[in-house]
Parts: C-alpha cells; structure tokens; sequence
C-alpha cells in the first residue's frame, strides 16, 4: 500500500475519533451542567477546555459562546466542525481506497456539521448536534466495518482511531483527577459520560463511585472499549496485522514500542499506580504513544530512502 | 414527421439518424423503431434513471476559473450515436494508418530528421512549436512507441464522410465517460442492445493495461498511473482506470527517484516502478527537466527515462505531433512515412505563418474559426460567425503579433445527431472521439466519446463550454 494512502487513512480515522471523542465529552458536560454545582459555570468550563487538551485562554468564558466554538467554529481547529472536515478531507485524497458507502457517510455528516453552524440559535440546537454526531459516528464506524475489506488499509484505520483514544482517555482523566478534591458524584458521572461508561462501570463496581475505581475501570479494564488499555490492546493487534503484510524488518522496532505500553498497563495494579501518582502514570502513557506515533510514521510514512533501499 | 420526432428539424449539416427526405438510415431503423412505439413519459423516466445513475457514481468533471461548485455532473443524452459497421471500418483503417504515421514521425525528429532534411515539413514549424521537447533528441523509447494512447476527435462533414478535427497526442481524457455511459445505456435500453448487436467496448481497460505492458521491460511490470491529485479536471477517471486495471494511483509525492531509477513509497518500503502510464503534462513532470515550479511532478524522473529505467506512456515530446500547425501537414506526413494516400482526411488548415493564406484569413475572419496552436478542450478559439467585431479585430492583433500560434480553418458545420431535450427529440451537433491504443500493436475499441453540444445551434462540443456526451454504438453488421 502506498505510504500517502495508509497516512490518510490513518488522519482519516485519528481526526474522526477526535471529534466523536469532543462530541461526547460536550454532550456528557452540557447534561451536568443543568445542576446547580459548587464550582461556577466558568470553572466547569475550564475544566472541558482541560480535559479536551485545549489550553486555558486568558480572561472569562462566555458558557454559550464556548459551546458554538468547540461544535461549530471551522475556525477553533479542536472543534467538531474542524476535525470532521479534516477527517473528510483525508477521506478525500483516497477515495477510490474507501467504500463509496463511507465516503457518503462521512460527506453527509461534514455537511451537517458545517451547515449547522449558522443554525446554533436556541438552547437546545448544540445538543441536538452533539447527538447527531455520536449517532454519525456509530453509523461511520459501522459502515467502514462492514463495507471495506479488513487489510492493511483498514488496519492504519484501526490504528489511528485507537491512537487517537488512547492519546485522549489519558488527558480526560488528567483533567478530572487533578480537581478531584473538590469533586462531587455529579462530576465523576460526568467522567463515565464522557466515556460512555457509566453503566458499563456500575456492572462491574455498582454505583458506587469510587475515584480508584474508576480510574482502575477506565484506566486498566481489558474489555471496556473507552479504557485506555483496551484502546492499546487493539493498537497492538493492528500494528501486529500491518507488520505482516509488510516487508521491511524495521516493524520490530514498533512492536517493541507497542508491546512495551501493553505491559505498562497489563501488568499495573490501581493501588500501585494511585500512590506514586495517577499524574505521571498518564503522562507516561502518553509519552509513550507519541513515540509509537512517530515511530509508525518513520517505519512506514516517511522513511529516509537509504534506509528502505538498504532493506 | 410522426409523434417524437414532430419538431425534428433536418438542415444543411448531416443527420446521423434521418436521409434527407426525413427517412431514417438503415442501421438506425430500430432505434427510430424503439421511439416511434415508446410513450413519452417512458423516455421521461429513463432519463432520470440515467441521471440518478450517473450522480450516484459519481461521475463528474471540473471547469477551471469558477469559484462556486466547480464540480460539476457530466451531462449525458440519453439516445445513442450509432456508427454503421461499414463506417467503423474505414475509421479503424484512417485511425490506425494516422497513428502509425505519427509514431513514425515522431520518431524521425527527435532522431534522423530526415523528413525535416528532405524538406517535407519546414524545420521552422518544428522547432518553434511549444510542445516539441529538445531534451528528447536521440532519447530512445521501447518499441518506438510515442504515442501510445491517443484520443483523435472526428467530425462528420455534410457530404458524410468523416475528417479529423484534431490529434490529441499528449494525456487524451474521457474514456471513462465512454464506458460509464455505456453501463448506464445498458440498464436502460437492454432490448435495444439485444436487437442491435452493439459491439463491445468493456474490454478497454485490459486493453490499455495489455498496452502498457508490452512497454514493460523483460520481466518487469509493475505499472502505475501517475495523476496531478484530486484537485484535477480528470482525477475521477484516474482513479477509475487505475481500479480497473488493478494498479496504484500515484501522485508525484510517491514517487522517488533514486540512482536514476523510480520507486514508489509503500508501506513495505520502496517498490521499483517500471512504466508510467501519465495524466500529467510533459510541462509538469520533473521540475529538475521541465518547468521548475511544478509540484505535481517528479524530480530527476526525465534521468531515470532517459537511462533507459522507467517507461513513460506516452512519451515526452508527443505535443509536436499534435500542434495545429503541424496537423495541416498530416496527410504529408502519413504520404512520406507510408507511401499511402490519408484513409481520414484533414479539415482544410491556413497558418498564420504564410503571408498570403494570413493575409486572406485576416481579411475575411468572420467566415472562420481561428484556433491557437498548442490549446485544447475549446479554450483560446474565436468561432468567426458567432463572433462580434470587437473580438474578431483582438484575435487579429493576436495573430499578426505571434502568427506562429495561430491557425484558421473554414467554418464547419458538424453532423448532428437526435438527442432528448427536455421531452422533445431535436438534432443536435456532434462529434466523435475514439481512443486508439498503440503498444505491440494497434488497438481500437469499437465506439468512442461522441460528445454533443447541447445548446441549439452550438458548434462547440467541449463539456468546459457546455458540452455534454452520449453513448456511441458500433453495429457488428
């Protein structure tokens, strides 16, 4: 496959994720945000931008104007609008790559989204937006499953929606656990939301919500797709799939990369990891999966061509 | 004339379906047959069949230089061009004779010169022209072959019988066009094609791919199509002739160039490339031999060719067969190479180079088309009847500045064929692009691109000014 086509479809899937990944950290924080709380709106806000990854800008947030930004502004590059229209414009570069099935899907919500943007009038419309998302998303992804064949290019698909995940769930819970004294149960429901985990989470621990037990379930739990070990667990198997059909033996390098972060989650204990630090734990994560990016990238994208003709 | 056909008006151009009298043509009698006995609403419906089928494909081209929507769906008419199998034959014959010649002849001047030497063509005209390509002198190419795809536009005089308007030599599009419609015409007229006997045209893309490889060096075929990207007029049918034919679609970002050899980026390393199959311009090619502002392209690729280490179809330098003014020496050319008369003649040409013939053209602009020498697809052209006088004194001061760049040829009026617009059948004017493949040998699809244009009256078929296409039928018998 060549290296431009399996790029795009790698930024095709990672830029998707991001804005389903925003869509339902927005719809989780919009229903929360209905209660009355101790913190003030705009502390909760700051605390979206956080767990987002987006940098605290200077000076107040205005609640309303804040929500358009991140759904609808083509000019805040972390909004929906913005990662589905790079999304598609992947998609675009390789089209006769995807199924015609997907392209329409991903074309249908782009023009949702975009068109939406002058629509945003009343209170209610950016929930019926986020809505529409997730719901696009579900459809996306079930098309792309269904419609194209599961080789290496629906591989770097996989990988870039599970890179993208496991670069996200980390920053998430970062934002959530260094706030976590003044936190109440509302604020922690918000986080399973934002992971569409909360029933997931009360199956396996009940309603009881513990912060080291959510961190365990969203942190460590092997079979619940939003933790961030599962999202490893299936980078590895897709990095696994790819190193097979291709021939160059600098592949090891990124299993040992890839391998090396499943252990770091499969074999930690939540005790363990909350007393040295949930902080750095995440932080460590993410180093990682930014090595394992790059690594990806010079081993099948952007190799130096002596290397490859030496091979 | 009966129900459909009540407002059919037959003048002074050819009919392709109706005699003079207003009686149909034998090899068009079932057709006419099909429309006499078919309901109007009937025809309304297969219309928008058609339609739906080809937006869904998504088959649509780009006009430059318009800002809002550029992407556009290709208009298709939904009766068939048909071409009797007595017709076909002698344009296969003219067809195959014209590209043999020119193969010959590029041949010739980019090594012996000797029709240049035997004063056959002025020197002058050669090396003047835009497209002719001194980097290429006594670069060797496998086979000969220059030319290996080449879409030739034929028009149908009033008299019937079929010249060349134009040799489109360099990265011929539409052939995709061509085999969509027919997909299209199939679902909707199966009967007709059962009655008919329509020769086929789906084996196209083998042939093309048949083509390439016989360029291929001994043992070595991966072959690739080389597109400028998305942003491209063409990329849709790039994409479809790479799917049909099973090979990457590259983009000049994929390809590099090492120790005069071509590889292509893959996710297993570099993969060596040994023909291109190029939709990109000779101008666009390698910066590092050509124009150097060009992104599309690849640097050193014109090295790795002239090594002998990568095939280019077609050859670099094939615009100096295809200028207009060196079209008006064709039937010359094809006499000196082959010692035969043209099968397919020529449209009478003046140049503007020649005192006498400029001087008459200038003076009587009004009764002619004047064409820049090195444009296509409709752009650059002053249509003399239809022209106002301001635009016709700017073309004249175009060409006394640069007569070089310019030709004239008489006003013709194009054969028009039955189309359906708007509920009515009306006559429309045609024209007839078949695609002639050239590698082990001479290959030529039965059928083409009849491209129509669907204004009343319009003589310009080129789909940038309005152009549309339809589905053009060679009858085996």
């Amino acid at each position: 496959m060549l290296s431009r086509v399996a790029d795009s479809l790698y930024w095709m899937s990672r830029y998707f994720e991001r804005a389903d990944h925003c869509a339902r950290v927005l719809e989780a924080n919009y229903n929360l945000m209905l209660n009355p709380s101790k913190a003030s709106t705009e502390e909760r806000w700051h605390r979206i931008m956080a767990s987002l990854g987006i940098a605290a800008t200077a000076g107040g947030i205005d609640p309303q104007m804040a929500m358009i930004k991140l759904t609808s502004d083509p000019g805040e590059e972390s909004s929906i609008a913005s990662c589905i229209a790079e999304s598609r414009e992947n998609a675009g570069q390789v089209r006769e790559q995807i199924s015609s099935e997907m392209w329409e899907h991903l074309n249908r919500l782009y023009h949702y989204v975009t068109r939406a943007n002058s629509r945003l009038e009343t209170d209610s419309d950016p929930l019926r937006l986020l809505v529409a998302v997730r719901e696009g998303s579900y459809q996306f992804r079930g098309v792309t499953a269904a419609t194209m064949s599961h080789g290496e290019g629906w591989q770097f698909i996989q990988l870039g929606k599970y890179m993208e995940r496991s670069c996200a769930l980390p920053v998430l819970l970062d934002a959530y656990f260094s706030t976590a004294g003044e936190a109440d149960d509302l604020d922690w429901v918000g986080l399973l939301a934002s992971c569409a985990a909360f029933e997931s989470y009360c199956k396996v621990y009940t309603a009881d919500l513990k912060p080291d037990s959510m961190a365990e379930f969203l942190v460590l739990n092997p079979e619940f797709p939003y933790s961030v070990r599962y999202a490893v667990e299936r980078m590895n198997e897709a990095i696994a799939a790819i190193s097979k059909t291709s021939f160059t033996h600098e592949t090891r390098r990124i299993e040992r990369i890839a391998g090396r972060l499943r252990a770091f989650l499969a074999y930690a204990q939540i005790t363990e990891i909350m007393t040295r630090g949930l902080h750095r734990y995440l932080k460590n994560v993410i180093e990682q999966c930014k090595s394992l990016h790059a690594a990806v990238h010079e081993v099948y994208i952007d190799y130096p061509i002596q290397s490859a003709l030496e091979a | 004339m009966p129900a459909p056909f009540s407002e059919y008006e037959i003048d002074a151009a050819y009919d392709e379906m109706f005699r003079p009298g207003g009686r149909p043509r034998p090899h068009y009698k079932n057709l006419y047959n099909q429309l006499l006995n078919l309901p109007s609403e009937e025809l309304h419906r297969s219309k928008k069949e058609a339609d739906l089928s080809f937006f869904n494909q998504g088959i649509t081209f780009t006009v430059y230089g318009r800002a809002e929507s550029t992407e556009q769906i290709f208009p298709n008419d939904l009766l068939p061009r048909i071409i009797s199998s007595a017709e076909w034959a002698t344009i296969e014959r003219g067809l195959t004779q014209r590209i043999t010649a020119l193969n010959l002849f590029l041949a010739d001047v980019y090594h012996e010169r000797r029709i240049l030497k035997d004063r056959v063509i002025p020197g002058e005209i050669i090396y003047t022209c835009k497209h002719f390509r001194r980097q290429m002198h006594g670069v060797r190419v496998p086979r000969d072959v220059y030319i290996s795809v080449a879409g030739t536009d034929l028009i149908r005089l009033p008299d019937g019988s079929f010249v060349v308007l134009e040799d489109n030599l360099r990265v011929p599009s539409g052939v995709s066009y061509m085999l969509t419609s027919r997909k299209v015409m199939k679902q909707i007229f199966p009967a007709l094609f059962r009655k008919c006997g329509v020769r086929p045209i789906e084996q196209y893309s083998q042939a093309l791919f048949s083509t390439l490889r016989s360029l291929a060096p001994e043992g070595r075929s991966t072959i690739v199509l080389l597109t400028p990207g998305v942003y491209n007029s063409a990329y849709f049918e790039h994409a479809f002739l790479a799917r049909q034919m099973g090979i990457e679609l590259v983009e000049g970002r994929d390809l590099v160039v090492h120790d005069n050899r071509v590889y292509m980026r893959t996710t297993s390393g570099l993969q060596r490339v040994d023909v291109i199959y190029r939709r990109v311009d000779d101008d666009f090619v390698d910066p590092l031999a050509f124009r150097v502002d060009s992104s599309l392209g690849v640097a050193g690729l014109f090295n790795a060719y002239r090594a002998g280490n990568v095939v280019l179809a077609n050859a670099l330098g094939t615009g100096v067969a295809d200028d207009k003014a060196i079209y008006s020496y064709v039937p010359k050319i094809i006499r000196y190479y082959l010692g035969e008369d043209p099968v397919v003649d020529n449209v009478e040409t003046f140049l503007m180079t020649d005192r006498a013939q400029r001087e008459h053209v200038c003076g009587n602009l009004e009764k002619y088309v004047v064409k820049a020498v090195g444009e296509s697809g409709g752009y650059g052209m002053l249509i003399g009847p239809h022209s106002s006088s301001a635009q016709r004194a700017e073309f004249r001061d175009r060409i006394l500045a640069d007569p070089r760049n310019y030709i004239a040829q008489p006003t013709l009026t194009l054969s028009a064929a039955p189309c359906f617009m708007d509920g009515r059948i009306e006559p429309r004017h045609v024209d007839l692009r078949p695609y002639v493949l050239f590698g082990e040998k001479v290959t030529i699809v039965p059928g083409g691109l009849t491209r129509v244009a669907l204004r009343k009256g319009s003589l310009v078929v080129n789909s940038s000014q309005g152009g549309g296409s339809k589905d053009t039928w060679v009858l085996q018998n």
